[in-house]
C-alpha cells in the first residue's frame, strides 16, 4: 500500500469515528467506547506477542491493575480521572518491566504459562486486599460529565475522551514500531541470536517491550473502570486474558490496525452469537472463530491488506 | 371490496389508537405486550444459576399461554452476562436504552447488580427482586428503584445467634466460612446477633477458598478447639465434605448449616442421611427434595409445570423452585398494575405487596413490601433434620420486627 493510500485510509477511519456520535444512540456509543478501550489493550498485547513474539496469557492482570489503580485513586483520594489514567499506565509500565525481567528466562509456552498464573491469581489478590479494593463487592464510581460546559452527554464525552487517548497511543506505537526500536523488537522475535549479533540488547528490549505492553493494557484498564463506572474481581477472570489473545489473533498479529479489528470482534461477535442462538452462544462464537481463522489466516488486518494489494495490482494492470 | 378493507383497517386503527397513545409514555408497553428485561449467567463460572433465568422464562410462557395479563403477553428478554460486571452493564444498557424494557427483573449476582445499581436509579427503571443475598438492596432512601427478594445472609446469621443464645448459654462456637462476601455476611450476622457474647462464645474461625480441594484440616482444627457448636457456612460441595468429615472423626457439635446448602439431593444424601441427622438450618422455601412435600399441592403443581414448560430443567435443583416463585411474584405485581404499566406504577405496585403467600414458600411465610421496605421476604423458620426430612420447629422469625 502506498503511504498516500494509507494516509487516506487513516483519515477516513478517523472521520467516521468522529462523526459516529451524530448517528448512533448513547448505548451504541458506549459499545464503541468499549471497542476503543479494547483496541488499546489489544495494541499493547500485540506489541508484545505480535511484534516481539512473547506470548502472554495474563494481560487481563495488567488490565485489572490499571482499572483498580484508577478506581482506588478516584474513590479514595478524589484524583481527577485523566491523571489516574496516566498513573495506571506508569504503574503498569514499571510492574510490566519488572515482571519482564524474570520472564526473560522463559520462552514461548513457558512464558505463556507464567503469565497465565498471573491471570489466575489476580481475582484472589484483589479480594485479599479488601480494604483497598472493596473485596468482591468492588468499587462503584460515578461517570464524569463533559467538562467546560460542552454540550455532550456523559457517554459522548467519554467516547471522545477514549478516542483521543486511542489516537495518541496508536500514533506513539506507530512511531515506536516503525523506527529503530521497532526493528530491534521484531528482530528479536524473528531470530534472537542474530539480533544479539547485530548489537541489540535483547534482555533490555524484551523487558522494555513487556513494560510498554503492560502500560498500554493498564491505560485501557483504567479507561474501562471509568467507562463501566464499576470494578470488581469477577470482571478480570482468566477468560478476559484469553479474550485479548483471541482479539489480536483475529485482528491480525503484528499489525496496528489489527487491534481495532480485533476489538470490534471481541465486542460484537459474542453478542451476535447470542442473538443467533440463546441455547449455545459459545458454540456459535466458536464457529465464528474457526471461520475467521480459516478464511483469514493472517487476521482481519491481513485480509484487508491482501484485498487492497489485489485491487492495487488490478489498477496498475488496467493502466498498463 | 377495497373500500371495506380500508374501512376495517381504519376502524382497527381507531380502536388501537388510545393504546398507542398510552404506549408513548410507558416504555416497553404496547396494547399487546409488556417487555421485562433480565440478565443471568448462562455461561461462565456461575452458570449453574442460569437455570433460574430459564425457569422464569418458562413460567412467563405459561402465563402467556393462559392468555397473558390484561390481554398483554409478557415479552421476557434475557441476556447472558457470564457473571461479569462489565458485560452486565452493557446488557442492561441494551435492555433499557435499546430494547426499552418496562422493568428489570431478577438480574442475578451481587457484583453484577452492584455494577448497575446506580444506573438503574438514575434512569428510574424498576430494578425488581434482584437475585442476591446481600443486604444492600433494601435501601429505598438512596436507591428507590431497586428491590431485593430473598432473606439476606445476615438475617439468617441473626436467627442462629438468637437460637444459640437461648438454648446454648455456654456454647463454644466454631465457624467455618467461605472467604468472600457471602461467607462474611453470614459471619457478620452471627457476630452481630450474639452481640457482647460473641467474644466469649466464638472459640475458633476457619475459612476456605472456593477453589480449595478439601476442608478436612479446617474441620479437624475446629474439633480440636473444643467447640460444641458448629456454624457451617459453606456451599454444597464443601457442606458435604464438612458433614462427612465431622461424622467420621466423631465430632458431634450442635451443627448449624446455612440455608445455601439445605438441599437433600445435593448435600444431605451425598453426605449420608445418618451423618446429617440433627443438622439445623433456617428455611423460607419448601425444600423440593424433601419427601414431606411429595403430596403437597404447591409442589405437585410445580412438578406439572416443570414437565410441561421446562422439561430439561432438573427437578432436584432448588433454583427451579426459586425462579418459579419469584416469577409468580412478578406476575402478581403486573396484575396489580392493571392497565397502568408505567414505570412509576410498576414500582408502586411492587411496593404494595401485602401478606402474599406463594405455593413453594414455607407455610406461614408472607411477602410484604412498602415504600420504606424493599426486602420482600424477611421471615424464616428453623428446621432440624430428623434423618428423613427437615422438621420445622419453633416460631417464625421475622427480621422486620427487630
Amino acid at each position: 500500500m502506498t503511504p498516500r493510500a494509507r494516509a487516506v485510509g487513516v483519515a477516513a477511519a478517523l472521520a467516521v469515528a468522529l462523526a459516529l456520535p451524530l448517528f448512533v444512540s448513547n448505548f451504541r456509543l458506549f459499545q464503541f467506547t468499549q471497542v476503543a478501550v479494547y483496541a488499546i489493550a489489544l495494541l499493547g498485547l500485540n506489541v508484545l506477542t505480535g511484534y516481539n513474539g512473547q506470548i502472554s496469557l495474563g494481560h487481563g492482570a495488567f488490565y485489572a491493575l490499571g482499572a483498580y489503580t484508577t478506581a482506588i485513586m478516584i474513590d479514595k483520594w478524589d484524583v481527577p480521572y485523566p491523571l489516574t489514567i496516566v498513573t495506571a499506565g506508569v504503574l503498569c509500565l514499571v510492574v510490566g518491566f519488572l515482571f519482564g525481567i524474570p520472564a526473560l528466562r522463559l520462552e514461548g509456552l513457558y512464558l505463556a504459562l507464567a503469565t497465565f498464573a498471573l491471570a489466575l491469581a489476580i481475582p484472589q489478590i484483589l479480594k485479599y486486599f479488601e480494604h483497598w479494593t472493596g473485596g468482591s463487592q468492588g468499587i462503584v464510581l460515578s461517570k464524569p460529565n463533559a467538562p467546560w460546559g460542552l454540550p455532550l452527554s456523559p457517554d459522548q464525552w467519554l467516547y471522545f475522551f477514549t478516542l483521543a487517548v486511542l489516537v495518541a497511543l496508536f500514533a506513539l506505537a506507530r512511531n515506536l514500531l516503525m523506527g529503530r526500536t521497532g526493528r530491534a523488537i521484531v528482530a528479536i522475535r524473528d531470530n534472537a541470536i542474530a539480533a544479539q549479533a547485530m548489537g541489540v540488547n535483547t534482555a533490555l528490549y524484551k523487558s522494555l517491550t513487556f513494560g510498554v505492553s503492560a502500560a498500554y493494557t493498564g491505560v485501557a484498564g483504567g479507561l474501562s473502570a471509568i467507562v463501566i463506572a464499576f470494578v470488581a474481581p469477577d470482571a478480570f477472570n482468566v477468560f478476559l486474558s484469553i479474550t485479548f489473545l483471541t482479539g489480536i489473533v483475529i485482528g491480525g498479529l503484528a499489525s496496528i490496525s489489527g487491534a481495532i479489528f480485533g476489538a470490534l470482534f471481541i465486542q460484537f461477535v459474542p453478542n451476535w452469537a447470542q442473538d443467533i442462538s440463546k441455547a449455545a452462544p459459545w458454540a456459535i462464537y466458536g464457529v465464528f472463530l474457526i471461520g475467521f481463522m480459516y478464511v483469514m489466516p493472517f487476521g482481519i488486518a491481513g485480509a484487508v491488506r491482501l484485498a487492497l494489494a489485489r485491487l492495487g495490482r488490478r489498477g496498475t494492470a488496467a493502466r498498463a | 371490496m377495497l373500500r371495506r378493507t380500508v374501512l376495517s383497517a381504519l376502524i382497527a386503527a381507531l380502536a388501537l389508537a388510545p393504546a398507542l397513545v398510552m404506549a408513548a409514555d410507558t416504555p416497553g408497553v404496547t396494547a399487546t405486550e409488556i417487555k421485562i428485561g433480565n440478565t443471568n449467567p448462562y455461561s461462565g463460572p456461575a452458570s449453574a444459576y442460569g437455570t433460574i433465568g430459564k425457569v422464569i422464562g418458562a413460567y412467563f410462557k405459561k402465563v402467556n399461554d393462559e392468555g397473558g395479563l390484561n390481554g398483554r403477553k409478557i415479552n421476557y428478554i434475557t441476556y447472558d452476562d457470564a457473571y461479569s460486571p462489565p458485560k452486565t452493564v452493557e446488557m442492561v444498557r441494551k435492555l433499557v436504552e435499546q430494547d426499552q424494557v418496562a422493568a428489570l427483573f431478577q438480574t442475578l449476582g451481587t457484583p453484577t447488580n452492584s455494577a448497575i445499581h446506580k444506573y438503574m436509579n438514575q434512569q428510574k427503571v424498576p430494578h425488581l427482586f434482584v437475585a442476591t443475598g446481600a443486604t444492600k438492596w433494601n435501601d429505598p432512601k438512596n436507591f428507590p428503584w431497586t428491590m431485593g427478594w430473598q432473606p439476606n445472609y445476615q438475617t439468617e446469621g441473626h436467627i442462629y445467634a438468637q437460637y444459640i443464645l437461648k438454648n446454648f448459654p455456654d456454647a463454644k462456637i466454631g465457624i467455618l466460612y467461605q472467604n468472600d462476601d457471602y461467607g462474611k455476611d453470614y459471619r457478620k450476622g452471627l457476630h452481630d446477633g450474639l452481640g457482647e457474647a460473641a467474644k466469649k462464645m466464638i472459640v475458633m474461625e476457619q475459612t476456605y477458598e472456593v477453589t480449595d480441594p478439601t476442608i478436612d484440616s479446617q474441620i479437624v482444627n475446629l474439633k480440636n478447639s473444643g467447640a460444641n457448636v458448629f456454624f457451617n457456612v459453606t456451599i454444597p460441595k464443601f457442606a458435604v465434605q464438612a458433614i462427612k468429615k465431622a461424622h467420621d472423626i466423631g465430632w458431634k457439635p450442635a451443627h448449624f448449616l446455612n440455608n445455601v446448602s439445605s438441599s437433600l439431593a445435593t448435600v444431605l444424601k451425598p453426605a449420608g442421611l445418618e451423618a446429617s441427622k440433627g443438622l439445623i438450618t433456617a428455611l423460607y422455601m419448601k425444600e423440593i427434595t424433601d419427601p414431606q412435600w411429595k403430596s403437597d399441592k404447591g409442589f405437585q403443581d410445580w412438578v406439572a409445570f416443570m414437565k410441561r414448560y421446562y422439561p430439561e430443567g432438573a427437578l432436584d435443583d432448588q433454583g427451579n423452585a426459586f425462579g418459579y416463585t419469584v416469577a409468580q411474584a412478578m406476575v402478581q405485581v403486573l396484575k396489580q398494575c392493571g392497565n397502568d404499566l408505567s414505570r412509576d406504577n410498576i414500582l408502586k405496585q411492587a411496593e404494595s405487596l401485602k401478606n402474599l403467600e406463594f405455593p413453594l414458600l414455607l407455610p406461614g411465610i408472607k411477602v410484604n413490601t412498602s415504600p420504606t421496605d424493599h426486602a420482600p421476604i424477611e421471615q424464616e423458620q428453623l428446621a432440624k433434620f430428623d434423618g428423613e426430612r427437615w422438621a420445622t420447629f419453633g416460631e417464625l422469625y421475622d427480621a422486620a420486627k427487630k
